[in-house]
């Protein structure tokens, strides 16, 4: 299945080895006025070409980055492997990101060329322009709307491409010349990572790193040239670039990219990719649509559909992982195959998915396992912007719904005293761009990536990954406590909203805990509990019954992993409002932060602890009009069943 | 903005002493104006002024009783809404006329009638002629649905819509027709802000990018002052001030129709 490609050491020898060997093979497609055209690999190879032409006569040289601007489009891909052609470095930056988010990457590169995809990324550019001063060249695809721009950075990628055939004509064997000069160890593309605290940092990858991890996962999972793959996450981002860029330069792939961001429905649905990867948002936002679908069908739909996924979801997951299952099963799994899971993949657009990834975030087991049980092979993987992705893959067979599986080959794991993952690969990063400091406190000298977050090798060794490394801590006999994989655990369950544990220097884990107000609701209305608002509903005594079920359950869970038995959750409440970023009980973007927390509840955090039955609580709240006002409850705290360690080793 | 790419140019249609009655009712009444070569021109007026009247009136819908109306040169009497429309007049409707039950493309598809000119059997047993024909109106469709920001919807039956929406595949299907000439009946009525400030968007796009001459009615006064060259007022079926959007607003018996005046 793999062919030779020893030599080929960059993309553009890649390209122009896939244009000699496949050169009638589809290497894009787009759907352009409702219609998808091809780019065969030999249409693509000679784009690149004249592009590659065009950016040379315009004094693009050697080591210049060039910034692409846009979403997935074949013109922009060609301007990727044009730059890298010339021995440049692609910077691709995100395209929903605001102007002045990109003059970061452009002045700390330097960057003099730029590719924007249309009229909104090219304002964009110019409106940063009188701050990025080494900005030249803005090359743009989609001329509407260009009119009457003047400015004499401006020109059209089309009358680059102009220039280019004028001077390929003088020259033909530019790009061959060009493309001989490059080597392994170049720098292939630079993907600033989205920094919390401080400037983002530029991740360097060389073209060994990208195409010896792009080959590994593609080897592991048989790609070959009549792969299919919808392009529609954010070029910028590490992962789409592997998925659509690299792993077809190495396997010789078909990427297609959608008509809009909205279209991306049903043009899966038209393409049918056989390799897909989503985050775990939106295989939930598809999971949320169909049952929302479902709930407006008919009778007889909605009898079949509960009845073969409940068969689905006792038997679904075995089978895919070719495990033995009885002939009866099997025959009611073929028959909801028939009616339901066959139907639901097609309108997923997945019917001819042989691979898919998720990874990003932890994702829930009944999401996890739901895609898995209707026959979509989805599995997790590890891996960063500064791993090349590529760290760790579930396999076939050995998928486990809370582990990222083991290693992928030619990837060493260890672990520093404090459970700190570190990684040894030859997809680790070069460095961060003009940081060495950052270079130096993430690679040692060795050659180890301190990845930043804590886990551990299980009996299969398969990964596991459990919190960041500076977020776990201790109890007081010494157990493992991290806070953010019991949150998740606990958070998974659509009744819970957010929770917050705590137990670092602590003898046990206690929790607080926020219901979701709409699933809660809607589940009290179906019991006829009436309430008057959340304050009270959270306060309901059979709420807290529900409650303590989830963590229950959690903690069952818990009891089932040796390192983590001992942290389980032994006593909660469930907090009188909603945490909110506006009164600093969140980030923007949804994490609890656990300091602040603690110390405006402490209180609360006391009760915890001393075996309190309720505690009293009042509490400033600013409301959005940005007043603010007191809120005064009384809040029960409930004991969970925990298994003791002498009960679990008995168990044992 | 630097200068357009379509200067507003010579006068292309003239309304000269227009009215027109419904039995007693006088909805327009010696009215007389023009519009210029790639120019934005807004009728307004209180309700009842007879805007969407003379709008019929210019797309031959209705025969005024009195006066001429020249296009390109040509005088009419009283226009028949086929002539108009193959002398590159479309319009959109106060009330969405769009066909609720086909799709979107197939709307918008309708708006090419006139350029279709394969008979009935070509087209049933789709020869060669009726397959080219239909491929090339297929794709002056898709180029109105990617100039309209539209292609998530376009299999969609137009029934299935949001309002705003349904607007706007209103707009598409004029614009399928390469109109020289097009009128708007209300192009943003019932809409929020950020699907009017889309549609004016488009409206100017559409001027600027094909150079077609806009007529359009409208009620918001911030919308019409902003995107239209010139604008014309009706109160009672006659008119009360023609001239730009700076004079309009300076003119007292507009100020008058629309604040009301004390007797």
């Amino acid at each position: 299945m793999s062919e030779n490609l020893s030599g080929l050491d960059t993309f553009p020898k890649l390209l122009l080895h896939h244009a000699r060997v496949r050169g009638g093979l589809p290497a894009m497609r787009e759907k352009d006025l409702g219609i998808w055209q091809t780019w065969t690999w030999k249409q693509f190879a000679d784009e690149v070409r004249v592009l590659a032409c065009g950016l040379a006569g315009a004094g693009f040289k050697r080591g210049d980055h060039l910034a692409i601007v846009g979403d997935n489009r074949p013109r922009l891909y060609a301007a990727v492997c044009a730059a890298q052609a010339l021995g440049g470095i692609p910077v691709p930056l995100y395209q929903d990101a605001a102007a002045a988010e990109m003059a970061f990457p452009i002045q700390n590169a330097e960057i003099e060329y730029a590719v924007a995809e249309d009229q909104e990324q090219v304002d964009k550019l110019l409106e940063i322009l009188p701050t990025c001063h080494s900005l030249k060249h803005i090359y743009y695809d989609e001329p509407r709307g260009m009119r009457h721009y003047a400015q004499p950075e401006l020109m059209a990628y089309e009358n680059l491409l102009e220039a280019g055939r004028a001077s390929q004509q003088r020259d033909p064997a530019l790009l061959e010349t060009e493309v001989a000069k490059g080597a392994g160890a170049d720098t292939a593309a630079m993907f600033f990572t989205s920094g919390t605290t401080g400037n983002p940092k530029g991740v360097v990858l060389t073209h060994h790193a990208l195409i010896d991890r792009a080959k590994a996962a593609a080897d592991l999972e048989g790609l070959g040239d009549s792969d299919v793959v919808l392009a529609y996450l954010p070029p910028a981002w590490i992962g789409q670039n592997i998925f659509s860029y690299a792993q077809p330069f190495v396997t010789g792939y078909c990427i297609c990219c959608p008509e809009s961001a909205e279209t991306v429905m049903s043009d899966m649905r038209e393409i049918g990719p056989t390799y897909y990867f989503a985050p775990p948002r939106v295989l939930e936002a598809l999971l949320t649509q169909v049952s929302i679908r479902m709930e407006d069908a008919d009778r007889l739909s909605r009898f079949f559909y509960r009845y073969f996924m409940d068969v689905a979801s006792r038997i679904g997951g075995a089978i895919l992982d070719g495990k033995s299952v009885g002939l009866g099963e099997r025959l009611m799994y073929w028959l909801g195959d028939l009616f339901t899971y066959g139907p639901l993949r097609n309108v997923l657009g997945m019917s001819r998915v042989r691979v898919a990834y998720t990874a990003g975030e932890a994702i829930g087991p009944d999401l996890f396992k739901f895609y898995r049980s209707i026959g979509i092979n989805l599995k997790q993987l590890y891996g960063s912007t500064e791993t090349s992705v590529f760290v760790c893959i579930q396999p076939n067979g050995q998928v486990k719904a809370d582990t990222v599986g083991p290693a992928v080959k030619g990837v060493e794991l260890k672990f520093t005293p404090q459970r700190e993952l570190l990684i040894r690969s030859p997809g680790l990063f070069k460095e961060y761009y003009k940081n060495p400091q950052a270079t130096i406190e993430a690679k040692d000298a060795e050659g180890w990536f301190h990845t930043g977050d804590a886990g551990y090798v299980d009996q299969d060794g398969h990964l596991k990954i459990i919190d960041r490394v500076k977020d776990v801590g201790k109890l007081l006999d010494g157990t493992l406590f991290a806070p953010k994989y019991i949150e998740n655990k606990l958070k998974f369950f659509p009744h819970v909203k957010e929770a917050v544990m705590f137990g670092d220097g602590r003898d046990k884990v206690c929790a607080f805990v926020n219901i979701d107000a709409e699933a809660v609701g809607n589940w009290a209305e179906k019991k006829n509990l009436s309430y008057s608002g959340y304050t009270d509903l959270a306060s309901r005594d059979e709420v807290y019954a529900l409650i303590r079920e989830c963590v229950e359950k959690v903690n069952a869970d818990l009891a089932q992993e040796p390192e983590l038995a001992l942290s389980q959750i032994h006593r909660f409440l469930i907090l009188h409002k909603e945490l909110d970023a506006d009164d600093g009980e969140l980030t923007r973007t949804r994490k609890v932060r656990r300091g602040a927390i603690a110390e405006k509840y402490r209180e609360l955090v006391d009760a915890l602890y001393d075996g309190r039955d309720s505690v009293h609580i009042e509490a400033q709240v600013k409301y959005e009009d940005g007043r603010s006002g007191m809120l005064s409850a009384d809040l029960k705290v409930c004991d969970a069943k925990a298994l003791t360690a002498a009960e679990l080793k008995k168990a044992a | 903005m630097s200068a357009r790419a379509h200067p507003v140019g010579e006068v292309i249609l003239s309304v000269e002493n227009v009215s027109l009655a419904f039995g007693g009712v006088k909805a327009l009444t010696g009215v007389s104006f023009d519009v210029r070569e790639h120019e934005v021109r807004a009728i307004i007026g209180p309700n009842g002024a007879g805007k969407s009247s003379m709008l019929n009136v210019i797309n031959g819908v209705y025969h005024p009783q009195q006066g001429t109306i020249r296009l390109r040169g040509r005088e009419f009497h009283d226009m028949d809404s086929h002539e108009a429309a193959a002398m590159g007049i479309a319009r959109t409707f106060q009330n969405i006329a769009l066909f609720k039950g086909m799709s979107v493309l197939d709307n918008i598809l309708t708006g090419r009638n006139l350029k279709m000119h394969c008979n009935f059997l070509q087209q049933a047993l789709w020869l060669g002629a009726a397959k080219r024909e239909e491929m090339q109106h297929r794709r002056a469709v898709e180029e109105v649905i990617d100039f309209l920001e539209i292609q998530h919807i376009r299999k969609t039956p137009v029934g299935r819509l949001p309002y705003g929406l349904q607007k706007r595949v209103e707009l598409a299907r004029a614009l399928a027709a390469e109109p020289t000439l097009l009128l708007l009946d209300e192009p943003m009525s019932g809409m929020n802000l950020e699907e009017k400030q889309d549609m004016c968007r488009f409206v100017l796009d559409v001027n600027d990018h094909f150079g077609t001459t806009v007529v359009l009615i409208e009620h918001d006064m911030g919308v019409v002052m902003d995107i239209s060259d010139r604008v014309l007022v009706l109160d009672y079926g006659k008119k009360i001030g023609d001239g730009n959007p700076d004079e309009i607003r300076a003119n007292q018996s507009v100020i008058d129709a629309y604040l009301g005046v004390a007797h």
